[in-house]
């Protein structure tokens, strides 16, 4: 079956198969920036924005998407810039591997989207389906933050 | 992987229960997915037809008239969370959904599938039978109303028949001088499924007990209320005594399992824990 989405600010078709998750989808089209974690919705590794809401795409079906505007990580920003939560987590030191940022940067635009200064009991619902597992979350809810006081400047 | 199955994305709802009614063995309806799919990735279910709802329109609205609450088929976990007015109207529903899965998992999953999925930990069921919700069930051959609390028949056994779905999920706004409110019990804040949930609803007026809902998920086949242990505070003086009687007697209502999350007499300990604990803060919250 087709799909007409938008990605990244792109209008894209893609032949997807009706049993195909969003996130193989888009790692065969080549957003291999979304990542593959437990494929079962627990860790949070797959998250794009769907209509600006953060979801997990290894649990939707890429067949359901006609229509919406899908963001992936590197979508936040035009090429070559960065996005003041790309900085954010950069500047806190919130990533150690790697592996499970591009969901983190997504879930905490989502958030941001919600509650633009959020407290620590905002950030943890909101992070809530994001795992990392080599180390604490403690630089991530610094980046959070400060991504938030950037973002409300300006 | 995932079994072949045709995949339909109705825009209206007349045409997605048209989607559902003929042969319907075979023909299962999606909400948010999030049972759905792993299910289906596990192989534990193949639908030959699946109907998603993702895409009908005017399905998910939150609406609040004439002294009624009213959400749709598709209101997320995460409309509750972040609609207002949803504090008030339903305290312990939102509760609910913020330590409802995960945060993705919100976003996607609906009320009304978690009705459905008939799970015995499902996490909306006990704030909406405290709540005397009704569901709106659709057909291509009309709507029925059934109480929330004549919805299930056993585990993961429900009255809705293979062409209906869940269209609207409804209930009285709370009356003054009442308290309600979930709490849940999980091995962790998030993406945890619950060991214990309990709700809670108490209306009491010069310090009787008019009206008392208890209900428990997690703690037998089925998510229910604990109709004994309202009986028991319902057109009562309320005292400690009293509500130590009531939580004893919903520990006897309830028929927990062991399982790899925990052992069915801690289960046993935490719902009477949790039942007085409920409800003691609900008479101290009405008593301010």
């Amino acid at each position: 079956m087709t799909v007409q989405l938008n990605i990244n600010g792109e209008e894209s078709e893609l032949a997807v198969w009706p049993n195909e998750t969003l996130l193989a989808a888009l790692r065969r089209y080549g957003y291999v920036e979304v990542k593959s974690g437990c494929e079962k919705g627990d860790c949070g590794a797959c998250a794009v924005l769907v209509d600006g809401a953060a979801i997990d795409s290894c649990i939707t079906l890429a067949g359901t998407m006609t229509g919406r505007t899908v963001t992936t990580v590197a979508g936040l920003s035009a090429p070559e810039e960065l996005h003041p939560i790309h900085q954010a987590y950069i500047e806190c030191g919130a990533s150690q591997c790697g592996y499970c940022t591009p969901g983190f940067v997504i879930a905490t635009q989502s958030l941001l989207d919600e509650i633009s200064n959020p407290n620590d009991e905002d950030i943890r619902v909101g992070l809530s389906g994001n795992l990392c597992r080599c180390t604490g979350y403690v630089k991530i809810f610094d980046a959070v933050k400060q991504s938030a006081a950037t973002l409300n400047q300006d | 992987m995932y079994p072949n199955f045709e995949l339909v994305v109705p825009t209206t709802l007349s045409d997605a229960l048209a989607e559902l009614s003929g042969d319907t063995n075979t023909v299962t309806p999606m909400a948010g997915g999030t049972n759905l799919m792993i299910d289906m990735r596990a192989g534990l279910t193949s639908p030959e037809k699946i109907v998603s709802l993702s895409s009908v329109a005017d399905f998910g609205q939150i609406a609040h008239r004439d002294g009624r609450v009213e959400i749709g088929g598709r209101t997320t976990i995460s409309d509750i969370l972040y609609a207002n007015d949803m504090r008030v109207l339903a305290p312990s529903l939102h509760e609910s959904a913020k330590v409802f899965a995960g945060q993705m998992v919100r976003n996607t999953a609906t009320v009304a599938g978690n009705v459905c999925s008939g799970s015995p930990a499902a996490d909306t069921v006990p704030p909406l039978l405290t709540l005397d919700a009704v569901l709106t069930l659709s057909s291509t051959s009309g709507e029925r109303e059934v109480p929330l609390s004549d919805f299930y028949t056993g585990y993961k056994q429900d009255v809705r028949k293979s062409d209906e779905l869940i269209s609207k999920i409804h209930w009285k706004e709370l009356p003054d001088n009442t308290a309600n409110s979930f709490y849940k019990l999980g091995l962790r804040k998030g993406d945890a499924i619950t060991i214990v949930g309990v709700a809670v609803l108490l209306t009491i007026n010069g310090g009787v007990c008019q009206k008392a809902r208890i209900a428990f998920n997690s703690v037998a086949p089925v998510v229910k209320r604990a109709i004994g242990a309202e009986a028991i505070l319902a057109g009562q003086t309320l005292s400690v005594e009293l509500i130590d009687k009531a939580a004893q007697h919903a520990v006897s209502e309830s028929s927990p399992i062991d399982d790899l999350r925990a052992s069915a007499t801690y289960r046993r300990h935490c719902t009477g824990v949790l039942v007085r604990r409920l409800l003691n803060q609900a008479w101290q919250a009405i008593a301010k």
